[in-house]
């Protein structure tokens, strides 16, 4: 038995029937195809969360005025006012605090020249671009000097800056906020998107006594929208979350027995959630997809086990002539792999091809990587091997007079 | 000739002794039929010999070439092959039997279809594994000494009957079998080319020696053959003679 010859047969059988051969290998294409799709969409999912959570800066918690209530929905957090630039001072000096950054925000339209651009103002203290572990890829953030004298001054994010400046250099330019001239002191590295999906370098960042004296206005005069708060470490977590909650209590004079009007928040936690979401979500992409991989493989069985009812004299020919029953086993299932393989090969390339497809008009992050298209192909084989085993074994468990008696 | 051993003369290709075959049949209203075709059926072939097997329609001769031929296995019997009991051989002992040792020519046939005549008299090489270009050179030399060499390329439906019967008898012999098989390979052909068919049986056997057993229902067909044995309800009537 020489097995290349026997490969000959098998490619010889599926060219004499090149529809049945087509429509066999569509099911396996669009299989395949979807599991190198759907992957490729859940490991790019992952990899914009991963990506958001290394852009948040580490040991984070995010202290949002408001209560959240675990029952009745009270008051929803960040709707109050309650937070202070004192508050935010005073957590600075906890034990277990290594800082703490202040925000206000709102939109504002932004004029370079001609050009204007809409997008949200942050007012922050100097120390939010170490919180944030954000440095400038051109220029500097402000100073503390800047901060204490409320001076007007702006640090762009790369898109608000692609926008306002197109390809000009926007440090040491001035640009007008709500008409108000600012002078850009840098612009900031790229970040990419946050997990809640906004895109963070289309933000600008002016010093947080200016935004509320200048920008602003005086709506909440000394409220802040929300802080952001980094603990020393990964360890002292726990306590710098009870110390945060003990103090702002205290501040706020809440009685024992009272919610709080604030919210503290873990994001390590958070960061833990989106990424088991991303997870679950991937592995249901792929689950999905196997699904068509199955019926696919359910039709190469299908069209296997026709086939060799249809070739039974066939096969009792070839028995007569000396084909033994391993030769007959291997040409059959040879079949179905070549089909698995062929249609493995060409549902990758659609995959891919679709994949891209995807992240151009869905403008969604698509991860391929070597590992997923050798899965899926691997995958392709097995379904191959397993669902042509049963048809092959079929046809070469037949007896060779009856099969040539075979009408 | 009654004993149960082998016979290791070298002269005896095909011992066959008690030979019995039943049918078992489920026609699903009394449950399982048992229906016996041959009844200790026993014969000597020696090497070189051209017998055919007559008979009338049912009398278990394609019953006994299918057990000659190792395609089916007898119910119970002995037979030797070439000094080689094979009665007993498992299925992948038999493959290698059929391949290297018989060949079979049908009353249809039975040639592989949209497969070109040369492809189909290489084939049994492929499962022999000798190489593709080996396997083709000798099967385009059987096809030449049959008169085919111009047909190589066809396909059989391309092919007159006595042409792709021809395609089967030089498949038959691509592996240099000792024994050729022929189950009325004439019965589908007009009496001319049947006497055309037949030449090729007789120069083969008597040229080159090669054992023939044929089944056939005409007279002038046996007449080819230099011994006849006669079946009748499975069992041997006649063994000797031609006109009989
Ligand atoms: N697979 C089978 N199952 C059951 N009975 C069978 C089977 N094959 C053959 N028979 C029976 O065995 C008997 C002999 O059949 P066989 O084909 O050997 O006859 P034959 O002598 O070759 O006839 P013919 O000259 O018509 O070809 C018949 O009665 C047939 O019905
Ligand atoms: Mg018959």
């Amino acid at each position: 038995m020489n097995l290349l010859a026997i490969i000959g047969e098998a490619l010889r059988a599926l060219r004499l029937n090149r529809l049945r051969t087509g429509l066999t290998m569509l099911g396996m294409i669009i299989g395949v195809a979807a599991v190198v799709l759907m992957l490729s969409i859940g490991q790019g999912a992952q990899t914009t969360v991963n990506q958001a959570i290394a852009s948040m800066g580490s040991n984070l918690f995010i202290v949002l005025p408001g209560a959240t209530s675990s029952g009745a929905m009270r008051q929803s957090s960040g709707s109050a006012q309650t937070l202070t630039l004192g508050d935010a001072q005073a957590v600075t000096n906890l034990p277990s605090i290594k800082a703490v950054a202040p925000i206000i925000t709102g939109t504002a339209q932004l004029n370079y020249g001609a050009n204007n651009w809409s997008t949200v103002v942050t007012g922050v203290t100097p120390d939010y671009f170490k919180v944030r572990n954000w440095s400038t890829e051109d220029g500097e953030v402000f100073s503390d000097t800047d901060f204490r004298s409320a001076a007007r001054v702006v640090v762009l994010g790369q898109v608000t800056a692609k926008n306002l400046f197109g390809d000009e250099d926007p440090t040491g330019k001035t640009i007008r906020i709500k008409k108000s001239p600012f002078l850009v002191t840098g612009v900031l590295a790229a970040k990419g998107q946050s997990l809640d999906g906004r895109d963070q370098d289309d933000s600008v960042f002016i010093p947080l006594t200016t935004g509320q004296r200048q920008i602003f206005g005086s709506q909440f005069p000394g409220t802040i929208r929300f802080m952001m708060v980094q603990g020393k470490s990964v360890e002292v977590m726990d306590e710098a979350e009870s110390e945060i909650n003990q103090l702002l209590r205290q501040r706020h004079r809440l009685a024992e027995g009272t919610d709080s009007d604030f919210t503290v928040r873990n994001m390590a936690a958070l960061a833990a959630v989106a990424t088991g979401a991303a997870k679950v979500m991937s592995l249901m992409l792929g689950a999905i997809a196997s699904v068509s991989l199955l019926v696919g493989g359910i039709g190469i069985m299908n069209i296997m086990l026709v086939s060799v009812t249809e070739r039974t004299r066939e096969i009792g020919i070839r028995m007569a002539i000396g084909a033994n029953r391993r030769a007959i086993l291997t040409q059959f299932l040879l079949e179905a792999l070549v089909i698995c393989i062929l249609g493995g090969l060409v549902g990758v390339a659609l995959g891919i091809g679709g994949a891209w497809a995807v992240s151009r008009a869905a403008d969604m992050a698509v991860v391929i990587t070597l590992g997923m298209v050798g899965l899926a192909f691997l995958f392709a084989s097995a379904v191959g091997i397993f669902f042509g085993f049963y048809p092959a074994r079929k046809a070469a468990a037949l007896r060779p007079v009856e099969a040539l008696r075979y009408e | 000739m009654a004993s149960v051993q082998p016979d290791s003369s070298a002269e005896s290709l095909i011992r066959v002794e008690n030979l019995c075959k039943t049918y078992s049949l489920d026609n699903g209203i009394n449950g399982t039929v048992n229906s016996q075709v041959l009844y200790d059926v026993s014969l000597n072939i020696n090497r070189g010999e051209f017998v055919a097997i007559m008979g009338h329609s049912g009398s278990g001769k394609s019953t006994l070439m299918n057990l000659l031929g190792c395609l089916d296995t007898p119910t119970s019997g002995h037979y030797w092959l070439a000094g080689r009991d094979v009665a007993a051989l498992p299925e992948n002992e038999l493959a290698r039997v059929r391949n290297h040792t018989i060949g079979f020519v049908f009353q249809g046939f039975n040639l592989l279809k949209r497969m070109t005549a040369l492809d189909n008299v290489a084939t049994p090489l492929l499962y022999a594994g000798v190489g593709r270009a080996e396997s083709r050179r000798r099967a385009l030399e059987l096809l030449r000494q049959t008169g085919l060499g111009n047909f190589a390329a066809y396909q059989p439906n391309q092919l007159s009957g006595g042409q792709q019967q021809r395609v089967a008898i030089s498949r038959a012999l691509v592996n240099n079998p000792q024994l050729i098989l022929a189950d009325e390979p004439t019965g589908n052909l007009d009496t001319q080319t049947s006497g055309e068919i037949m030449a090729v049986f007789e120069r083969l056997n008597r040229e080159q020696g090669i054992t023939i057993v044929l089944v056939t229902h005409e007279n002038d067909i046996a007449a080819y053959a230099h011994r006849l044995v006669r079946l009748k309800d499975g069992r041997v009537v006649h063994d000797g003679g031609v006109t009989a």
